[in-house]
């Protein structure tokens, strides 16, 4: 066995009556990529808060190089070697690259030496690791794979050997996940340490050595990531058998629900995104959208569901025009049985202030059971919202809970139950399990198939090819604002990934 | 030359205006920049010309007034990072106390120590900051404009004029140019950076309160012991409130906030040189049109003809480390 970078023994952490971590014990291989995996809230952001001095464990022991030591502030991590990439990067938005990576390690108090002595060194990282940024760039102009990078580099250049990141690929697209692998591999063969907290199964089997797997706050299972599968790591995670791959029976399409027809719509920049779009879906299936992001997919779903104003084009529900040029009212469409999960559900989905049984009902506040006269009628809008808890095990079940507390993946619930428990002939989900844990995308896609099953309309948007792949009984592929394709969903990845990419070849050659 | 005499006595006189409002803004510069937004300034600059007309009242020197001013200045400015960075309370509640603190204490302590309404006794040569006449600013008085400009405009202000138009250049400096100015700036953006960055959010913007609380003293001392030779209640006279008003109209930048001074200084100027004077046509102007017009002056700039003014991001918002 290789030698330890890092051991931790017997880590403790409460916050409150909660315990987050419980009992750890974990051994860090110098010249290793770890996995940590686990569900939202498992203690996996928490262990590793503690190992960059952010939190002080309550009890329990850190050894670095074999030698114990005490790690009280993020400068003593640093001091050791520890560098941390964050899930919500900690850089300035308006300041340049080079202001970002010298700001605490500038050495002295005049800045124009710090600066250049960054500059040469931030060169030769570029160099040694094939990390390219613009030293001068304003972070905010950058997209969120060179921001990232910027973080690997601020660890770098503080002299890291141990890195952590936490949910490193939340944030990007595929191909940018794809380049963020390739730097952690050449990091690793250039003997640094890398720690790569996830819940995406995927990245784990293909750039760790070692996965540990968390659940409620301890570590139940360390595997060699050649020696184990899938499978087995979701069922340590979640604690049981987890089904990746949705069951469902044939679809029975019905009447068209949903017609649009030569839809065109512009963002907010004026840039056509929709350039005319034409289909239907119909009762019993669910029509799944692939795509990869901003290709046009937001745009459209916005201008369906009343939220952003179209260019031209029409829309038909249930056979009745939508005024998707005019003035198409959000809540006029959920009266007539148009429901919509929307892709931001920190956005546009949920005020995070208020409290859970409050979201509940939001957008359908205004329906007789809700209302007392004028009033809210509180009992009821309760008593339907400890239904929703209990139908959609949204966890906690505290209805009076304020929504900001619940984790990702039973905000979605929330924003779920609401929507499909008004009971819509048309569903428009957009991303329906981003930031939500296997557990819970499990249980989101039963409902899904349900809807389905009881006749329903479901237009699904997902960035998630596997996602489109295993929901959908047509899958429509979007580039460039257009419908590229239209594919079943036993069309390969490799076929759809064309598609996504803009290759017509194969849609000419057939 | 009538003409040209007029209008350096305007640009002088408004000079001797915007001292007090230029050091009032960077103060509020260096504290909004951090993050910390400082409402308050206003009755720190009370303060300050209140402790610095009664110290310099009582020793006879101008230096242990300035020296009194920055301290009480200072003071009132920690009590104001306890309560906003210390104890995360809300910012314009914190600053709006200290406001009223400064207008009701000063009556009071002022009433009780000279007995003269709430004044200080009227300051002997010693105990002000006079005008400082610049090397040879008599023997060029004659000098066609260039002359004018340098004796009549530039020269015969008090040190703490000059020190105030000195404290622009330097505040850039220390902004743009220092370790400190870094960080100060990145705190007011995004203090989790700062924080994972291993540099104490707190310490840091203690610090920025406390250059604050310096300035603010600096600009009350001006207002008693230079501009006039003793306290008088409510000396400052919203001229704190125009300081921030000029300190969102220069987007927090010290150059910008320097001519947003200059300009809020001349229409006071103005107003002053041609209050109850009957324009043709228009007639008497009201006084107070020409008081209010700094702000609407903000107001209508802001609303459409220098863009967005965007605050530091991380301001007004206590930093609690997230879970």
């Amino acid at each position: 066995m290789a030698e330890a970078a890092i051991e931790l023994v017997g880590i403790n952490k409460s916050f409150g009556t909660v315990h987050a971590n419980r009992d750890i014990n974990l051994v860090i291989e110098r010249g290793s990529i770890l996995g940590i995996v686990g569900e939202n809230g498992a203690g996996k952001s928490t262990l590793m808060s503690i190992l960059y001095g952010f939190y002080q464990a309550d009890s329990g022991e850190i050894k670095v190089g074999g030698k114990p030591v005490s790690i009280k502030t993020p400068n003593d991590a640093i001091a050791l070697g520890i560098g941390m990439v964050h899930q919500h990067f900690m850089l300035v938005q308006n300041f340049s690259v080079i202001e970002n990576i010298i700001l605490g390690a500038e050495h002295e108090a005049l800045l124009k030496r710090s600066i250049a002595n960054a500059r040469s060194e931030l060169d030769r990282l570029e160099h040694e690791y094939g990390l390219e940024v613009d030293p001068d760039a304003i972070i905010e102009e950058l997209p969120v794979g060179l921001q990232q990078r910027v973080e690997i580099l601020k660890a770098l250049y503080r002299g890291a050997e141990i890195l952590i990141l936490d949910e490193p690929t939340g944030v990007l697209t595929p191909a940018e996940a794809d380049h963020l692998f390739r730097i952690l591999r050449q990091l690793k063969e250039q003997g640094k340490t890398i720690v790569l907290i996830t819940h995406k199964l995927r990245e784990i089997m293909a750039i760790t050595d070692t996965v540990s797997v968390m659940r409620q706050g301890t570590v139940v299972a360390t595997r060699k990531t050649s020696e184990t599968t899938v499978e087995e790591l979701a069922e340590l995670m979640v604690g049981r058998r987890v089904l990746l791959r949705v069951e469902k029976g044939e679809a029975n399409p019905a009447a068209v629900k949903l017609s649009v027809s030569n839809l065109t719509v512009k963002d907010s920049r004026g840039v056509t995104m929709v350039k005319d779009v034409s289909f239907d879906v119909r009762g019993g299936e669910i029509v799944g959208i692939a795509g990869v992001a901003g290709n046009g997919q937001s745009e459209l779903i916005e201008a369906i569901s009343g939220i952003r104003r179209a260019v031209s084009g029409s829309v038909l529900l249930d056979g009745s025009p939508i005024d998707v040029t005019g003035h198409a009212d959000p809540g006029e469409l959920r009266d007539r049985g148009l429901a919509h999960v929307p892709e931001d559900r920190h956005h546009v989905g949920l005020v995070l202030a208020f409290e859970e049984s409050e979201n509940s009902i939001l957008g359908y506040h205004d329906k007789p059971q809700y209302l007392k006269g004028p009033f809210l009628d509180i009992e009821s809008i309760r008593t339907d919202a400890k239904a929703k808890i209990a139908k959609f095990d949204i966890r906690p079940p505290n209805d009076r809970l304020r929504t900001a507390n619940f984790s990702g993946g039973n905000q979605q619930k929330i924003v779920l139950a609401r929507e499909m428990e008004q009971d819509p002939g048309v569903l428009i989900v957009g991303q329906p399990t981003r930031g939500v844990d296997v557990g819970a995308i499990e249980f989101i896609h039963k409902q899904l198939i349900a809807m389905r099953d009881s006749g329903k309309a479901v237009l699904l948007v997902s960035v998630e090819l596997d996602e489109i792949r295993s929901l959908s009984d047509r899958i429509l592929v979007m580039f460039d604002g257009r419908v590229v394709g239209e594919r079943s969903p036993d069309a390969t990845e490799g076929e759809l990934g064309l598609l996504m990419a803009g290759v017509e070849k194969l849609e000419a050659a057939e | 030359m009538e003409f040209v005499d007029t209008l350096i006595n305007i640009l002088n006189s408004t000079i001797r205006v915007s001292v007090p409002l230029l050091l009032a803004c960077l103060a509020g510069l260096y504290s909004e920049r951090a993050g910390i937004f400082d409402i308050g300034l206003e009755g720190k600059m009370l303060a300050g010309a209140f402790a610095g007309a009664a110290a310099a009242a009582v020793y006879g020197s101008a230096w242990i007034g300035l020296g009194m001013a920055v301290l009480v200045s200072v003071a009132l400015a920690l009590v104001h990072g306890f309560a906003s960075i210390t104890h995360r309370g809300n910012q314009i509640v914190s600053g709006v106390a200290i406001n009223f603190i400064a207008a009701g204490s000063t009556i009071i302590l002022g009433q009780a120590w000279f007995n003269q309404g709430g004044r200080t006794p009227s300051l002997p040569p010693e105990g002000r900051f006079g005008s400082n006449t610049l090397p040879f600013a008599e023997e060029l008085r004659g000098v066609p404009v260039i002359g004018q400009i340098y004796s009549g405009l530039l020269s015969g202000h008090s040190l703490l004029a000059y020190a105030a138009f000195l404290a622009v250049p330097f505040t850039w400096w220390v902004l743009f140019r220092t370790r400190f100015g870094l960080r100060l700036r990145a705190v007011g953006e995004n203090p989790a950076a700062v924080d994972t960055a291993g540099i104490s959010v707190t310490w840091l913007r203690y610090r920025a309160v406390i250059c604050t609380g310096i300035l603010t003293g600096l600009a009350g001392s001006y207002m008693s012991l230079s501009q006039n030779a003793g306290f008088v209640k409510d000396m400052s006279a919203g001229r704190g409130f125009i300081a921030l008003a000029a300190l969102i109209f220069a987007k927090w930048r010290p150059v910008p906030a320097m001519f947003a001074c200059l300009l809020f200084g001349f229409l006071d100027a103005m107003a002053i040189r041609y209050q109850g004077i009957a324009l043709p046509m228009i007639g008497k102007i009201p006084v107070q049109f020409m008081q209010a017009l700094p702000y609407v002056l903000t107001v209508i700039l802001l609303a459409g003809f220098i863009g967005k003014a965007i605050p530091p991001r991380a301001g007004g918002v206590p930093y609690v480390k997230e879970r």
